[in-house]
């Protein structure tokens, strides 16, 4: 850091202080869906990502009527809460037709849902095209916004922030505090119990699923804003979403939210004072090693086996 | 001449052999004969009297589908176009497409498949160097012909390829020699995907932005293929503060790359950035507005007015709709299946060994990004230019380059 004067250097902390924490909000958001299926059902959702797609492709769709029509400026909002219905509906009608015959075949599963991701992927390639589209943004989310000349907070970074802290807000008020969180606790922790005791368990489950596809679908429309949209960006983000789950512990929000915090923090450090490569081997290297110590993640996982 | 004539040709030439033969002079020469299959192909290739059979070998479904398809409407079209003119010897070509599935060794299979048992005379395909490496030991192997479209790392020449794209040095050197006049640029940050292309490239320009140009490579940084998150980078560049980014970001992340860029305010307005991996195709998925300003460098643009792209890109919108775009490689592909019909006309004979000594030398006139010249190691003398893109996703051909000689193997540069 020498040669470089304290303002630039102060300059530098608040923006990198900030992009740390826009990377701990995006890596949350690819990974609730996930660890709620995963913590949830044991359920290894390998289409993830492709949910994901599905809702950045809606987003993109939404974007062009918009433009058309002339509501660009406030189409997002509808484009987030369409992302997560569609995404939901495919989520509830999967379950139905493949998850729910697979349950007690972990391994299958894994297969059947990579698949699945398969072949979304071609489908999104057969009816969006193979090439990357984008979607227009309104003005207001373009750019960056200045607290003083030379610190710049972008601003679509700041609107991932804002909605990845609702969606788990929304999340935990589901699990904990409503009927149904609570019928699909109950369903986690003594399936034929809750069964016994009159809750629908495959209907929670075609719910829970539901419910971790459909965030899936909000996480997609919002990285439109950041990435890119063609029929295999779901691949991009999947590898990073099973990090997340698999350090922090399968069964529990909190975890979730540790790991992607760790995570995002160590990454966003060491691609600073690294190169990004060897930033993101080095992270890769620090969570193998502390999985090895602690092989059920950062908070360890309550499930009864 | 047109192929009308040279059929006219033959129908007199080959009536004039009966007449001759008849009259009992002529007995056993070649003379009007030079397009029966039996002289024109002698090593078993899928010729016959009326076709001959092409294989197009690219990736139509995977990650590279985004970038390949370009190639496939392009190479399509142009032999659409030949074969209506009549084909090559009078021989319409028959495509046999196989999918490479953007996985390198189904490539190597496939080319397998269309060498060895579609015994296709030429194969239009391959985009990554992953993909042409995998498949280049079949083609020595069955001494096949391949006409490959991307721009590259060069390093590479081969009996069995034409490379119709740029090789490094073309690609890099004078980009930033303009760079470095135009605006007065010293330092330098550069930034790349994580593998063999974006490495030997910026290996390339280092060498000559030290040596050559004398100025300084502050930051030079490698992103893993498919990372999405560019915050720190960003801030390492805020904080070097460069003359000019000099980027080869592929793929997903190049979108990643863009968009963040711009919303953490660096745009055109505040910094030089000169790209080696944008091209219309790109654009689509990057938005027009966070690329404003920008420049590529590239060999060739949608945008340019001469006659024989605005002909071209005309036909290309007629085939595939109005809303295609044309990229760089888009076009290079389109050169592939021209510069077959030329090879072949020159040579009188589909033979590949033929083929390949006597496409070296041919001047491609029509080509849409201006004349090109097939050189001795199989590469082409192109032009190279900068394009300065607008918010409507087309780029202003800002500079235009004299013809740059194929370089594959740059003394001082490796």
């Amino acid at each position: 850091m020498f040669g470089y004067s304290m303002a630039d250097i102060g300059n530098i902390m608040v923006m990198q202080g900030f992009s740390g924490l826009s990377m701990f909000t995006v890596l949350l958001l690819m990974a609730l869906g996930l660890a709620i299926i995963f913590g949830q059902m044991g359920v290894i959702n390998m289409a993830h990502g492709e949910f994901m797609t599905i809702g950045a492709y809606t987003t993109v769709m939404l974007s062009k009527v918009a433009t058309t029509y002339g509501f660009v400026n406030y189409y997002f909002v509808f484009a987030i809460i369409l992302a997560f219905i569609l995404a939901f509906a495919l989520g509830y009608f999967i379950e139905f037709i493949m998850i729910r015959h697979l349950y007690k075949r972990p391994l299958d599963t894994l297969l059947a849902t990579w698949g699945l991701s398969l072949v979304m992927q071609q489908s999104f390639r057969s009816t969006f095209g193979a090439k990357e589209v984008s979607a227009e943004l309104p003005e207001w989310m373009l750019g960056s916004f200045k607290p003083t000349p030379d610190i710049d907070i972008p601003i679509n970074g700041v609107f991932v922030m804002v909605l990845a802290l609702f969606v788990t807000a929304g999340v935990y008020m589901f699990m904990y505090r409503s009927r149904w969180g609570l019928r699909v606790r109950a369903t986690v922790q003594n399936r034929v119990m809750a069964g016994a005791v009159g809750i629908n368990t495959q209907k929670v489950d075609r719910v829970t699923f539901a419910l971790g596809c459909g965030i899936a679908g909000i996480a997609g429309a919002a990285f439109t804003t950041i990435a890119s949209t063609g029929p295999t960006t779901g691949t991009l983000y999947i590898v990073d979403s099973f990090m997340v789950v698999v350090f922090g512990g399968a069964a529990s929000l909190m975890g979730t939210i540790a790991s992607a915090f760790g995570i995002a923090q160590a990454q966003s450090i060491l691609q600073f004072f690294m190169t990004s490569s060897m930033g993101k081997v080095s992270t890769l290297l620090v969570i193998v090693g502390i999985l090895m110590m602690k092989p059920e993640g950062l908070f360890a996982s309550k499930l009864r086996k | 001449m047109s192929t009308l004539n040279r059929r006219n040709f033959m129908k007199v030439g080959g009536a004039l052999a009966a007449a001759l033969l008849s009259a009992g002079i002529l007995t056993n020469t070649a003379f009007a004969a030079d397009t029966s299959t039996a002289k024109v192909m002698t090593t078993g290739l899928a010729v016959t009297d009326t076709t001959v059979k092409v294989g197009i070998l690219h990736s139509a479904t995977g990650t590279m589908a985004i970038s390949e398809t370009g190639s496939i409407q392009a190479e399509k079209l142009a032999i659409e176009q030949i074969n209506a003119m009549g084909g090559i010897l009078g021989r319409k070509i028959e495509v046999i497409q196989e999918d490479g599935a953007s996985d390198w060794p189904t490539f190597a299979e496939k080319a397998k498949k269309l060498l060895a048992s579609d015994k296709v005379a030429a194969v239009m395909g391959c985009w990554t160097s992953a993909s042409r490496k995998a498949a280049l030991p079949v083609f020595e192997k069955e001494n096949g012909l391949l006409f490959y479209p991307t721009f590259y790392e060069g390093l590479e020449q081969s009996k069995n390829v034409f490379y119709t794209g740029q090789e490094a040095t073309q690609q890099i050197l004078a980009g930033l020699d303009w760079i470095a006049k135009e605006k007065k640029a010293k330092t330098f940050y550069l930034i790349g995907s994580d593998y063999i292309w974006p490495r030997t490239s910026m290996k390339i320009a280092r060498k000559h932005i030290e040596k050559h140009l004398h100025g300084s490579v502050v930051g030079e940084e490698y992103i893993a293929l498919g990372d999405t998150q560019f915050g720190s980078v960003i801030n390492k560049i805020k904080l070097k503060k460069p003359d000019v980014i000099y980027a080869a970001v592929v793929g997903g992340s190049n979108v990643a790359w863009f968009k963040q860029l711009n919303a953490a305010g660096l745009n055109s307005t505040k910094q030089t950035m000169l790209t080696i991996s944008v091209t219309e195709d790109e654009v689509l998925g990057i938005g027009g507005e966070n690329l404003a300003g920008f420049y590529s460098a590239m060999k060739y643009f949608q945008s340019q007015t001469n006659p024989e792209n605005v002909k071209f890109v005309a036909a290309f919108k007629k085939k595939w709709g109005d809303k295609s775009v044309i990229g760089d490689v888009t076009q290079a592909a389109y050169l592939g299946p021209w510069l077959y019909k030329a090879a072949v006309e020159r040579a009188g004979s589909f033979d590949v060994d033929k083929v390949q000594a006597a496409l070296p030398g041919y001047v491609f006139k029509d080509a849409p990004e201006g004349a090109v010249t097939v050189e001795k190691n199989h590469h082409l003398t192109t032009k190279l230019r900068i394009g300065q893109w607008g918010k409507d996703g087309q780029a202003k051909v800002v500079y235009t380059s004299g013809y740059i000689k194929p370089d594959p193997f740059p003394k001082g540069y490796q």
